[in-house]
């Protein structure tokens, strides 16, 4: 599986062209992948249409057996947990306990809850004015393609492919060209599982090109991006522009992580910790602005510090290791010159700041304290281990804060105070209020964002709303009757 | 016998009383005997389950479903796994339990192992889905509240089955039940728990918590009654006859308003238009009569027949009625088995003694089959009219009635001129008429052009007095929740 997927067969580029994906622990090789590029994403799309045809497998199909086509990719999954896990660790540097015991078990559970969806989502039967019997199909959207990004390969994948196969769409998906293989491996599976050919497609390849082909091609009927918000703007303009196929995107944020004064200590600060570092800090949703009130900022400085000193980077192999390399070098470049930037405008750096090891991607957990709203590491997205702790006074104050960004992915409150945590909820334009907690998903809630974070919702039953096309069918009747 | 000692075989605990995932003798420790309808021979004892079973039934049911409980805080995904899990047993030993089906219910083994342990795998899945996707609402009240809705399980769920689909029926109460998190006592037939019991084992072997699903099989006035009248049971469901569907409510009425579903009786109109296309009129008005020995509540059991066409329809009908092979409905090339008892087999017959006294003309069969068992041969009245016994009274039995009409105003009316509505068809090519019928037609399923297409996604239940409520489908969940509206005080609300 470093080929391209097309109607469940492999296939070389059309140009035979390959590119090297790397594991970021080490800098080295792992394989060479077949560069999918304008040529070849035609020939999805293709194949795609031809499985989407009236008449077709597919779309002939009982809804309730897609479902069960989809728990029998879930099933496969959890047959080669262990491998996908270790390819995931391998091509994304992510530490293998988590890829295993995390990534994998959201995926596998992500699948089963689409399938669960495949014949209980409802058109609707309508009392309109005159004799006439009105009804809505909601029938697939059509061609989907699917840009999906490197920090959560298998997962991203997962949430992209639940929806779009449980309501019968069919897909041209490319995957991020760091991390490509557990993808491509799990296209054996979709084969394996019973998928008609054609129904997923998958190709390898480079944004610029194969990604730009997606967004440009006059016969896909809907785009879904996940990834910076700087290339979603370029997404939707090109949807706009060639045959404006319906868009979803899933962008960058800066999250708020407001901590009140008379939160838990112990808890807010572990979990403002898991907040931004989890994933080695490469999670769209990252707390990466965390506000402590003023009254218990000190200590919550202090403890957060001691919390980043003692985090365990290393081979993402070894289980105790709970932070493994950044994806690629130009992640850890990236990185590397926010931490400059923070020093040079006067950010206290209280830990970290250095590269971890000579060999990989490794950063240093890194902290910095007493930072302004205006600086830029508490403006622009990092996604690194580095984390930013502010000050605050009011609740007026922070909400105003909190909301003055470009983005609006998720945000946080930890309070104990009832009106306080049911105030601020209210208040924040986030796609995603935790209170008490961070990083909860489940594949049953949406998860999306405001503003520049993106536009639609991920998962839940809204979900499938972004691969519905909705028809209204009117049927003149003798008399109507209520 | 053989079929004894098949089910003795592979259910040497299991024919108790299965209470908190453990296998029980009667309080009164008292038996009934099950018997093969095919031969008139006991296949078993078991146990015979009377209020006092009931009451630690309902203990066992209460306890799985405290605050707190392991059931109570399992994650409505993991609802949904074990759901799943079930359905992969029951697919595991689907052969098991569809030799049951035909033994203990009379039903044609291929029937039973295609039909019926198909649907029961279908449905358990389908609603294994729905666990983890019952939306409560946030609701934009007026004030400065915060208010949302939770859907929380009802509760201690009674429910008592028939015996016509032992198994289906089964799994139509305790799949939707299990999937909004209720716990259950089930009441399965008298003459047809062993299937039921069975499913007692997959359920522990599944790793449903202990007192989640509880199984008491007795009878109806001692059992049933009990569930009924339980001063803690929270909902009752009943498929069966309208008959006991009145008592039932009655006596949810009388003690502590439990809330009640019913599936109960009907006399489906089955109505087939000159236009129609004749052939698959037939054959769809044939098999919907005739399935399972017409032991089914959606029989169609009134057919009207626009009058151009109604000799030929009925020539039809009468050839095809007469092709069958009556026997064991454990060999192959077996169409049709038995009745399910001494009881029906009366009934039946009574009912065919009024058709012929009342003036309708017998067209084939009319009587017993065979010196044992419970078989009949398959029967078609044509000449019926509206007020004669065959066409009022369900005979849930294979005598098929056979009716002329004019115009469509007229067969609206009469078709739904009954206090039944569980189900009903039309058969026409014509875009006007199928809508008109449609929308006129006052049952909980009209067919068109089709007969008997059921299927998990579906809401199914009836008009009038063939039931209150509906079971499967969304709809379905709505019967198993309970909604409660939490209501907060918040300093200000904003949109």
């Amino acid at each position: 599986g470093s080929k391209i997927f097309i109607n469940n067969e492999w296939h070389d580029a059309v140009s035979k062209k390959t590119f090297p994906t790397i594991n970021p622990a080490t800098g080295e090789v792992i394989c060479q992948v077949a560069e999918g590029d304008k040529a070849d994403v035609d020939k999805a799309v293709k194949a795609a249409r031809a499985a989407f045809q009236l008449g077709s497998p597919w779309r002939r199909m009982d809804a309730s057996h897609r479902g069960k086509l989809l728990n029998r990719l879930a099933d496969l999954i959890e047959r080669d947990r262990a491998y996908l896990a270790a390819l995931e660790t391998l091509d994304n540097g992510k530490p293998y306990s988590i890829a295993y015991l995390v990534d994998l078990d959201m995926v596998v559970k992500c699948l089963r809850y689409f399938a669960g969806w495949s014949d209980k989502f409802h058109g609707k039967t309508i009392p309109l004015d005159g004799d006439f019997f009105c009804y809505t199909r909601h029938e697939p959207v059509g061609v989907c393609g699917q840009i999906i990004p490197w920090n959560f390969p298998l997962l991203m994948q997962a949430w992209k492919l639940g929806p779009a196969l449980a309501t019968g769409n069919v897909v041209v998906m490319k995957v991020a060209e760091q991390t490509p293989l557990s993808a491509l491996y799990v296209a054996n599976l979709i084969k394996e599982a019973g998928f008609p050919p054609g129904v997923v497609n998958i190709i390898p390849g480079y944004g610029p090109t194969a990604g730009a082909a997606i967004s440009a091609h006059m016969d896909v009927d809907k785009v879904a991006f996940t990834g910076s918000t700087e290339v979603g703007h370029l997404i939707k303009k090109a949807a706009a522009e060639s045959n404006l196929k319906r868009v979803t995107l899933e962008l960058g944020g800066k999250s708020p992580n407001i901590i009140m004064s008379d939160a838990d200590m112990d808890w807010a600060v572990d979990q403002a910790h898991f907040a931004l570092f989890f994933n080695q800090g490469q999670c769209c949703c990252a707390g990466s602005r965390t506000y402590v009130q003023e009254d218990i900022y000190n200590e919550f400085v202090e403890r957060s510090v001691e919390k980043a000193k003692s985090r365990v980077v290393g081979n993402p192999f070894d289980f105790k290791t709970e932070q493994g390399p950044q994806v690629d070098e130009e992640q850890f470049k990236k990185i590397l010159g926010y931490i400059s930037t923070g020093k040079r405008e006067g950010a206290k750096l209280l830990c970290g700041g250095n590269p971890a090891a000579d060999r990989g991607y490794f950063v240093q957990p890194t902290v910095f304290g007493d930072v302004q709203d205006n600086m830029t590491i508490a403006r622009e997205e990092i996604f690194g281990p580095v984390m930013q702790i502010m000050k605050f006074k009011t609740i007026e104050e922070i909400i105003e804060r909190a909301n003055n960004s470009k983005y609006g992915l998720a945000a946080a409150v930890f309070t104990k105070d009832i009106d306080k945590a049911n105030y601020v909820s209210q208040a924040l334009r986030a796609g995603t209020v935790w209170v008490n907690c961070y990083n909860v998903f489940g594949a049953q809630a949406p998860f999306g964002g405001y503003k520049a974070s993106g536009n639609g919702r991920e998962l839940g039953e809204y979900g499938l709303e972004a691969y519905l096309e909705v028809k209204n069918v009117t049927i003149k009747i003798p008399q109507k009757n209520s | 016998s053989e079929s004894s000692r098949f089910i003795l075989k592979h259910r040497e605990e299991s024919i108790g009383i299965f209470i908190n995932n453990e296998w029980h003798d009667s309080v009164s420790g008292k038996k009934f005997e099950v018997f093969n309808p095919a031969n008139e021979e006991k296949i078993c004892e078991v146990a015979e389950g009377d209020k006092a079973d009931i009451d630690k039934a309902v203990k066992a049911a209460r306890k799985a479903f405290e605050l707190g409980s392991p059931w109570r805080t399992m994650d409505a995904s993991e609802r949904g796994r074990l759901l799943n899990k079930l359905a992969d047993l029951v697919e595991r030993d689907r052969l098991t339990l569809a030799t049951m089906e035909a033994i203990d219910g009379g039903k044609l083994f291929s029937t039973a192992y295609l039909m019926d342990l198909g649907a029961c795998i279908k449905t358990i899945r389908y609603c294994a889905g729905w666990a983890d996707k019952i939306h409560g609402r946030t609701v934009p009240m007026d004030g400065n509240f915060f208010t949302f809705t939770r859907h929380e399980p009802v509760g201690v769920c009674g429910q008592i089955i028939p015996w016509n689909f032992p198994l289906v029926m089964f799994i139509w109460k305790i799949a939707p039940a299990l999937c909004c998190g209720n716990t259950v006592v089930v009441k399965p037939a008298e003459q047809t728990p062993l299937s039921a019991l069975y499913m007692g084992s997959l359920i522990k072997e599944a790793g449903f918590p202990p007192g989640v699903v509880n199984i008491v099989p007795g009878f109806g006035p001692t059992a049933g009654a009990a569930i009924s009248h339980h001063m803690d049971i929270d909902k009752v469901s009943f498929t069966g006859s309208t008959e006991v569907g009145k008592l039932i409510k009655e006596a949810a009425g009388k003690t502590n308003l439990k809330r009640v579903t019913l599936e109960l009786g009907g006399k489906s109109p089955n109505i087939i238009f000159a236009d129609a296309d004749l052939d698959e009129a037939v054959e769809f008005a044939h098999v919907g009569l005739f399935y399972h020995q017409g032991q089914c509540c959606i029989a169609g059991s009134r057919i009207f027949v626009e009058e151009p066409i109604y000799d030929e329809f009925v020539r039809r009908s009468i050839e095809r009625a007469k092709k069958y092979t009556l026997g064991d409905p454990l060999s192959p090339g077996v169409q049709q088995g038995p009745q399910i008892d001494k009881e029906q087999f009366q009934k039946i017959l009574d009912l065919i003694e009024s058709g012929k006294k009342e003036g309708a003309k017998l067209e084939c069969g009319g009587g017993p089959w065979g010196n044992k068992g419970y078989f009949i041969q398959p029967t078609v009245f044509s000449n019926v009219t509206d007020d004669m016994r065959i066409a009022k009274e369900e005979i849930f039995g294979p005598v098929q009635q056979i009716m002329k009409f004019k115009t469509i105003d007229e067969v609206i009316k009469r078709a739904n001129n009954t206090t039944y509505g569980l189900a009903a068809a039309v058969f026409t090519k014509d875009i006007d008429k199928a809508l008109t019928f449609a929308a006129a037609l006052q049952a909980g399923t009209v067919w068109v052009n089709c007969y008997s297409a059921l299927s998990a996604q579906c809401p199914f239940g009836g008009f009038k007095m063939s039931g209150n409520g509906r079971e499967l489908g969304e709809y379905g969940l709505q019967e198993y929740t309970e909604v409660k509206t939490v209501t907060i005080k918040i300093p200000q609300k904003n949109s």
